[in-house]
């Protein structure tokens, strides 16, 4: 079957979206939710594992504090209220990967509830009401044998690890946002982003896309205007914050053109292809499993003491856009500015370019200019790039001394980024610094002169701007240490011209 | 009246990864309503505004130190396993990907 | 020399400590007697022969290098077999888990150890603790020693019928709606079922976690308060387990050995004393209420009106958590595996694996929670039970500001014929009538012998606030010293 799709302008011109963001988050503590097994990454098979966490006969759980701790900061940064009182419960369905055939969850008693969190879309502030803030723990790792792809269709066995299972989870539950209209795939990638940013400022998870600590589901539904909401899917396997945009976007269109051709959008899982950018039809919840939620017996509620909740509160970060407000305004940049430094992702580092001793401008000037461009060429990023904010600073500060041209310090930094230590000692080993003993560079330059003689003549005849040639030749003597500006003021004295 | 059919028990029966023999789906029909009929009692209970009680200690916020305990060996962990490979578990194939976190 | 498997466990410790029998003599004595009945009692699934003589070894070691014993140390006890045992076969009485043996132990053996008891094997019990005649064990019913064509009360039939035949002075039990009180009633011993969070249920194989509760089994009420003492208390590995020290049981216990209850007021729970009990059943308990008041207690009738709905109630919460607790059984992780022969799926494997490793009372519960917990369900069955739950709590939190403790015969009937129930399951489940109230509002009770019908033995309930464990001691003690011992026939 071969069906055109619409074009995006055209499904936005005809259908209202209405997106919805469910996002898991990886705790990163030091152990499970519910046993002391380890969280930390890349053991060998089944080595962090006990017999709760394997769900073994007789063995019971006890919820980590740090990791409740953890939950209630999320909530009170998403403008939450934090439960006075809430329990944990069992949410039932077989699957290999979790232990004991039930995910302790939080049903309709979440710790947070309510909540909200502004983010900017193209400049625009945008609210995104949050529904809840829950625990739970993450299932085991399952990988399947004898299929083509290593996917479950196909595969004859399946074997499975369970280093993974129990590790602490928060869910984060938007509210449906209607009223995007063309911007929901860029509204749902900022409320991720800025979302990202959040957790990363308080500090509770690595919020790795890539690596699956942060993990994004994405509900999407149309319908036309003035009618009511749509059946929704949920795409699942959202690994990036440029995925998140892409899949809402692909499943816009595809249910434009199932409902254009006269069909129904089923309620169903889909997955996401990073490869094609596309979703495909997983399992269909028409038929969903009954998950028989009942209140976890195991484990006692949770009933956050207020003065508790208020220390947690008082104690949070700066929040990313409000710091990121702060420093727009004590680096006094526009909001172009400011943005191109968001895009660039370049506001922390930044930030500590200048807390180790620069200026705002000099700061921006390195990381937006050389080294984006570097990133740009060798796509990394550019935290990844090889310098470190304390070396953009001692370099600058070279600059600053008159030790080297603004050309000299950018050859310093291409070493600095291959790896070779700090500015000023790559400005020594390789002797890069500015020529200013003025008795060599009036030798140079009346070497020079002499070695020109219809050039000087030119110059001597008015033509000043002839002098670029002799101010060339000297800075070929000097291997470009001079400063070009003192070079040509010198050319101009010793052939006795005004500059 | 039957408090339960017999297609509500075969229902009951997958829900429950039970594979009942037909002759044990008639006989669980049976015995499971008589029981239906007799638990319903607490539907006499006028309870409207009565809170559910679900845990018999009034215990809250019983949590643990984040810190790290022992785990078991890998041997330890896989030793009741019925079949493992590669340190794993090993299952059979999986039909339904039933995924949900 | 008296054969030292008549002693009590207090006299047996006595013996070890003073050096007057070896605990090795002590717990070989056991041993013979657990190989010359057991093929008739069947009370045993495991006997750790060579774990206990070691265990025995050690105690005759210590007490040989001066060091100090505790107050049971060198004393026999059995295990029902739902409590995990470190590299010990531990089957919960289902073939799911026939060969399994745990990596780990359960905080209650970890305690039993360390207080230097010799924990001789584990004990026969209805499959995952589901039952009343320890009929439905994957390995075949245990037998009263009373009458080895009777059965001996259930899920922990085992563990009081291995004290009745003198195979052990102490055993294990754990109680979620009458499994230690109603096998020690029927079988003429004591069985207590602790406050609900003073005993630690890690590693105790989960039937319904709200209610199961791990206790003490003896033939004396001092030797369960003993046991009691040294299996109870906080637990950190149970969210569930109770941060304060458990009541003292064993000095209540001395108390009421005495015989005087003056002060003490008792409530006669009235729904509990007219109908429902056999005749033989009723008059040993009037019987014992008189004794009751003789020994100076005041005994009043109490009303509980809402304990005729703790039956129904109970048979929706259990079977709704033991529905999600069971889930785990599933052949990947350990246990059982059926039907995987290279053509079959995991789900198909999966319910291959159950329907093979359950018996028929576990599936009609796991079915019966299943649909309880069901959307569309929930509310009118396990919603509206948790509700009536609370309202059996009042009623126990009202009748204790009248008393101060209530009792009640422990069972409706005296040990039945083996096969005399199992055709009709709810048949079965009236066997616990009298006990569930406790469970569902957590509060202690204990059974201890009264009196004989038709020459079988007839129990005694006192149940108790929660955490006011010590009180039933005291109570079941003095009845004790004044009805005096029930011993069965030799075998
Ligand atoms: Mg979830
Ligand atoms: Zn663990």
């Amino acid at each position: 079957m071969t069906t055109t799709l619409p074009a995006y302008d055209e499904v936005v011109a005809r259908y209202e979206p209405v997106i919805g963001l469910e996002t898991h988050v990886e705790l990163g503590t030091n152990t499970k939710m519910f046993c002391g097994c380890p969280t930390d990454f890349g053991g060998a098979p089944n080595t962090r594992v006990c017999p709760v966490c394997l769900g073994l006969p007789g063995s019971l759980p006890v919820a980590n504090r740090a990791a409740v701790e953890a939950t209630i900061r999320i909530g009170l940064a998403l403008n939450c209220s934090i439960a006075q009182w809430c329990r944990f419960a069992r949410k039932n369905y077989y699957y290999p990967d979790m232990p004991k055939n039930y995910q302790i969850s939080q049903y309709d008693e979440p710790l947070c509830v309510d909540g909200y969190l502004d983010v900017e879309v193209n400049g625009e502030p945008v609210r995104i009401s949050i529904e809840r803030v829950h625990m739970e723990e993450d299932t085991g790792k399952t990988l399947h044998v004898g299929g083509a792809t290593g996917r479950i269709h196909g595969a004859t066995e399946s074997l499975v690890d369970y280093n993974r299972a129990g590790i602490p989870l928060v869910e984060i539950v938007t509210k449906p946002i209607p009223g995007a209209g063309a911007m929901a795939p860029e509204v749902a990638r900022a409320y991720v982003t800025e979302l990202r940013d959040v957790l990363r400022s308080l500090g509770v998870s690595d919020v790795r896309m890539e690596e699956g600590s942060l993990r994004c589901d994405v509900n999407t539904s149309l319908n036309l205007p003035g009618e009511q909401w749509g059946t929704r899917t949920e795409t699942k396997n959202v690994n990036s914050l440029r995925s998140v945009e892409r899949a809402v976007r692909s499943e816009m269109i595809r249910q434009a053109s199932v409902l254009a051709a006269g069909g129904r959008i089923t309620q169903e899982t889909r997955h996401f292809h990073e490869d094609t950018g596309d979703t495909t039809s997983g399992r269909s919840k028409e038929t969903a499993t009954d998950y028989r939620y009942f209140p976890e017996p195991d484990l006692v509620p949770i009933a956050p003491d207020p003065t508790w909740v208020a220390e947690l509160k008082a104690a949070l970060p700066e929040l990313p856009r409000l710091h990121r407000r702060r420093l727009q305004q004590e680096w006094g940049l526009s909001d172009l500015d400011m943005q191109s430094i968001l895009n660039a992702g370049a506001v922390e580092l930044i930030e500590a370019t200048i807390a180790a001793g620069t200026t705002p401008t000099a700061a921006r000037k390195w990381w937006l200019g050389e080294l984006s461009r570097r990133a740009n060429e060798t796509g990394a990023e550019l935290a990844d790039i090889g310098a470190t904010p304390e070396q953009v600073a001692e370099l600058q500060g070279l600059v600053d001394a008159g030790k080297l041209t603004d050309k000299l310090a950018r050859t310093v930094l291409e070493h600095v980024v291959a790896g070779e230590g700090s500015p000023a000692k790559i400005m020594a080993d390789r002797n890069l610094e500015v020529v200013s003993d003025t008795g060599a560079l009036t030798a140079a330059v009346d070497e020079a002169i002499a070695a020109n003689p219809a050039i000087a003549d030119k110059v001597r005849g008015g033509k000043v701007a002839a002098a670029g040639a002799l101010v060339g030749a000297v800075m070929k003597t000097t291997r470009g240490q001079a400063d070009a500006k003192t070079v040509r003021e010198l050319i101009l004295e010793r052939l006795g011209v005004q500059g | 009246m039957a408090a339960i059919s017999r297609e509500e028990v075969a229902h009951l029966a997958r829900l429950s990864r039970l594979a009942v023999t037909e002759e044990e789906l008639a006989t669980l029909a049976g015995q499971l309503d008589v029981i239906l009929q007799a638990v319903a009692q607490v539907g006499e209970v006028t309870a409207a505004d009565i809170p559910p009680t679900s845990h018999s200690v009034p215990l809250t916020n019983v949590l643990r130190d984040d810190v790290v305990a022992s785990c078991l060996t890998p041997e330890e962990a896989l030793s009741g396993a019925p079949d493992a490979a590669e340190q794993r578990f090993r299952v059979p194939r999986i039909l339904d990907e039933d995924v949900a976190s | 020399m008296t054969d030292l498997t008549s002693f009590s466990a207090a006299e047996l410790a006595g013996l070890v400590a003073r050096g007057e029998s070896s605990a090795v003599e002590v717990t070989q004595a056991h041993l013979d007697r657990i190989s010359a009945v057991d093929d008739r009692v069947h009370a045993f699934l495991h006997v750790d022969t060579e774990g206990a003589l070691d265990a025995a070894r050690e105690v005759d070691s210590r007490r040989a290098a001066g060091e100090p014993l505790g107050p049971l140390a060198g004393v026999p006890v059995a295990v029902k077999d739902v409590l995990t045992t470190k590299g010990i076969p531990t089957t919960a009485g289902s073939k799911i888990l026939a060969d399994w043996r745990p990596p780990y132990d359960s905080t209650i053996v970890r305690r039993l150890r360390a207080a230097g008891t010799v924990m001789l094997g584990k004990t026969n019990m209805d499959e995952f603790a589901m039952g009343s005649s320890t009929e439905y064990s994957a390995f075949g019913p245990t037998h009263n020693p009373w009458d080895l064509s009777r059965i001996p009360g259930g899920s922990g039939g085992g563990s009081s019928a291995a004290l009745a035949a003198y195979e052990t002075p102490l055993s294990i039990g754990s109680d979620t709606g009458g499994s230690i009180r109603q096998p020690g009633a029927v079988t003429g011993t004591v069985g207590v079922k602790p406050t609900y969070g003073g005993t630690s249920r890690y590693g105790l194989i989960a039937f319904s976690s709200s209610l199961d509760t791990p206790g003490p089994c003896a033939r004396t009420v001092l030797d369960a308060a003993l046991l009691h003492e040294a299996i109870g208390g906080h637990d950190p590995l149970d969210s569930t387990s109770i941060p304060a020290p458990v009541p003292d049981v064993v000095a209540a216990a001395r108390l009421g050995a005495s015989g005087d209850l003056t002060g003490v007021r008792l409530g006669v729970v009235r729904e509990f004393a007219g109908e429902g009990a056999e005749p033989g059943v009723l008059a040993a308990f009037r019987a014992a209420v008189e004794t009751l008041t003789k020994l100076g207690a005041e005994v009043v009738e109490v009303s509980c009106p809402h304990f005729q709905y703790a039956l129904p109630a109970y048979y929706l919460i259990a079977p709704s958590e033991c529905s999600s607790n069971l889930a785990r059984f599933d052949g990947v992780r350990f246990g059982l595996r059926v039907g995987d022969d290279g053509t079959r799926s995991l789900e198909e494997v999966m319910s291959a694996t159950r329907e093979a490793g359950f018996g028929p009372e576990v599936k009609r519960r796991v079915m019966l929670g299943t649909y309880a917990l069901s959307s569309g369900y929930y509310d009118a069955y396990y919603g509206q039970a948790q509700k009536v739950r609370t309202l059996i709590s009042r009623d126990f939190t009202t009748a204790f500001d009248q008393v101060d403790a209530l009792i009640s015969p422990t069972t409706p009937f005296v040990a039945f014929p083996v096969g005399a129930r199992t055709a009709d399951p709810y048949q079965m489940y009236l066997a616990d009538l009298f006990t569930i109230p406790s469970n569902l509002y957590g509060g202690p009770g204990i059974s201890v012998p009264c009196g004989l019908a038709d020459g079988l033995p007839v129990g005694l309930q006192v149940m108790a606030p929660t955490m006011a464990d010590d009180r039933m001691y005291r109570v079941a003690a003095a009845l004790e010293s004044a009805v005096g011992p029930f011993t069965p026939p030799a075998l």
